[in-house]
């Protein structure tokens, strides 16, 4: 391969040669992620953080613009008996959905995202998957979460998976761009890393691990090897790729893991929203749950927050 | 060869699972002979976390049920309880009852969930009404459950006061969070095996053993508890439940007995643990006359 990436102008590496994962060293060293003990205060500080990166999502076939204003109003109104609280980072929707979450959140300081690439299987020609990204982005979308072709990914078609994800780049424009490996579709560990490598190399902005339509979605484990190949990727270009665990972090003792795995991976840098994102639906009200929880000290119960 | 005695491990009932209190602490009450009486978990709010959890999970499968099979349901409680007497019988003679008396307590606890679960499918005739109302409705009352509902168990037996609060209560299709006598709670751990073998679905009933009064706060602030029935006479604890329980408005109630009396179990303790529920259903002025229902 060896080719050079036109716009960064940096080599790119031969992805059969993607190092390969330790998978019991991962274990072990995810396992002691989880073991971290954590404090009141900074368990506080680290539950907002983790509402602050939140993408909130809806990708179903049901959806309707009236249950995509639901979900924005939910966005902006996280829970308004407490003064204070950060709102969620972006909603994530489908492309016909974009406009109509724009105009909902657009003065709030809240990002749209937009699924495309015939989400979530991307089995779909190069073209219509183009014009898919371009109506998303027209629609006023400011994030792509794109699919890789993991067919040709798994026939070892890298080339092809490459030049898709920069041709998408492409039409991207300002839109930045998280490409979602569904890594549970993958299999192993070693075919995360390269797929990660693969994505980054090709002009990622954001790494991410799963469409949320096929379990296991985001492992820790799978983060974690995601996390690694972000580490190296910055250290071999200099450029910081984002990260976002999606599907299954549901509740808040979860979301806290991922935030120590990130910060000892890959460094406070990366601990905004800017560079970390979860993707997720209940996750946002066992957070709040929690919150109130600390605040009030006493046990919430569903009943008093409101469905997204 | 003299064989090595098995000793057992008695641990918490909590979504129909096993574990070890989350909190990794233990006490030892003893029995009658001064003996340790074993292991106990000292469960902690995290525990009482987790229940409430499992509870809630479980309510809405266990109150949806058909009546006549939760009534079937109970019944096999009380099968499962008299295939194991003479368990209950000897733990109960462990923890100092007498031989005559621990017999009794087993057979009337046998009996009662028997009561209650003959009752399961025929409280909604009693306690419904249809209502005379002045305008054209057919204006009809339905008792509904009340969701999950925290039990201080009477901590001065082991078995008949935990089972005759807790039978009413699973009987109105709640789901319950137990906390078991801190002194005597050897039955309320097997009594948790018998629920687990008689197809009571999991986190209906959880049974926490530990200290009564340092579990009842997290319980009775818990905002995901709707009502929190009171086995005791303490009048200072019955003011802390009824004060602490404002946040969410729950229910409380207090049933103290002679639970070893053949008449201590009643209609009205399923009642005090449903709610009412009256719906107005617009009918037509059938042939000029004012229907009256």
């Amino acid at each position: 391969m060896n080719k050079k990436n036109e716009r960064n102008q940096y080599v790119v590496p031969n992805f059969s040669k993607s190092p390969a994962v330790d998978k019991v060293g991962v274990e072990e060293r995810v396992s002691r992620f989880q073991k971290r003990s954590i404090k009141n205060e900074s368990k506080v500080q680290g539950l907002k953080m983790a509402l602050n990166m939140i993408d909130l999502t809806t990708l179903e076939g049901k959806d309707t613009p009236r249950k995509v204003k639901q979900m924005c109003y939910k966005a902006k109104h996280l829970h308004d008996v407490y003064n204070g609280l950060p709102t969620v980072a972006a909603v994530c929707v489908y492309p016909s959905m974009v406009r109509v979450a724009k105009d909902e959140v657009k003065d709030f300081g809240i990002k749209v995202a937009s699924v495309s690439t015939a989400f979530p299987s991307g089995q779909a020609p190069l073209k219509v998957k183009l014009d898919d990204t371009k109506y998303a982005v027209d629609q006023g979308a400011d994030e792509i979460d794109m699919v890789i072709s993991r067919g040709k990914f798994l026939s070892g078609e890298y080339d092809f998976v490459f030049d898709e994800i920069s041709a998408i780049k492409e039409v991207c424009g300002a839109a930045r761009l998280k490409v979602i490996l569904e890594t549970g579709e993958l299999v192993t560990l070693d075919n995360v890393r390269r797929a990660s490598d693969i994505a980054m190399y090709a002009g990622a902005d954001f790494i991410k691990t799963s469409t949320g339509k096929i379990q296991p979605a985001a492992t820790m484990q799978v983060t974690y090897t995601m996390l690694e190949a972000i580490r190296d990727f910055k250290n071999a270009t200099g450029i910081q790729i984002g990260m976002k665990p999606a599907g299954g972090i549901s509740n808040s003792k979860l979301a806290l893991h991922n935030l120590v795995m990130v910060k000892e991976v890959l460094g406070n840098e990366w601990l905004t929203n800017e560079w970390f994102r979860f993707g997720a639906s209940s996750l946002a009200n066992d957070l709040l749950m929690q919150i109130m929880k600390a605040e009030t000290g006493v046990y919430q119960s569903s009943d008093y927050f409101a469905i997204d | 060869m003299e064989r090595v005695e098995v000793l057992k491990t008695y641990k918490i009932y909590i979504g129909g699972k096993f574990p070890r209190t989350e909190s990794g602490r233990y006490y030892t009450p003893q029995g009658a002979d001064g003996k340790s009486l074993g292991n106990i978990c000292l469960s902690s709010r995290k525990d009482i976390r987790n229940s409430v959890v499992a509870a809630r999970k479980a309510f809405g499968g266990w109150s949806g049920r058909p009546a006549f099979n939760r009534g079937q349901i109970l019944y096999r409680i009380a099968e499962i309880l008299e295939g194991r007497r003479p368990q209950f019988i000897s733990e109960l003679i462990i923890q100092g009852q007498s031989a005559v008396n621990a017999e009794k307590e087993v057979d009337l606890s046998i009996d009662r969930l028997i009561y209650y679960a003959g009752w399961c499918d025929k409280y909604q005739q009693i306690l419904g009404a249809v209502n005379p109302v002045a305008s054209s409705h057919f204006n009809f009352t339905v008792p509904e459950s009340m969701g999950v509902i925290g039990v201080l168990a009477p901590v001065e037996t082991s078995l008949i006061g935990l089972v005759s609060l807790v039978a009413p209560i699973i009987a109105g299709g709640n789901t319950c969070i137990v906390l078991a006598s801190e002194s005597l709670p050897l039955c309320a751990v097997t009594f948790a095996e018998v629920l687990n073998a008689s197809d009571v679905p999991g986190g209906v009933v959880n049974i926490l053993t530990g200290n009564q009064e340092e579990m009842t706060k997290p319980l009775v602030t818990h905002m995901d508890v709707n009502a929190v029935v009171y086995g005791g006479d303490d009048e200072k604890v019955l003011t802390f439940l009824n004060e602490s329980s404002v946040v969410n408005l729950k229910r409380i109630r207090q049933f103290t007995k002679n639970w070893m009396n053949a008449g201590s179990q009643s209609l009205k303790m399923i009642s005090d643990c449903l709610e009412s529920k009256t719906t107005w259903h617009p009918i037509e002025n059938i042939g000029g006359a004012n229907s009256s229902y």
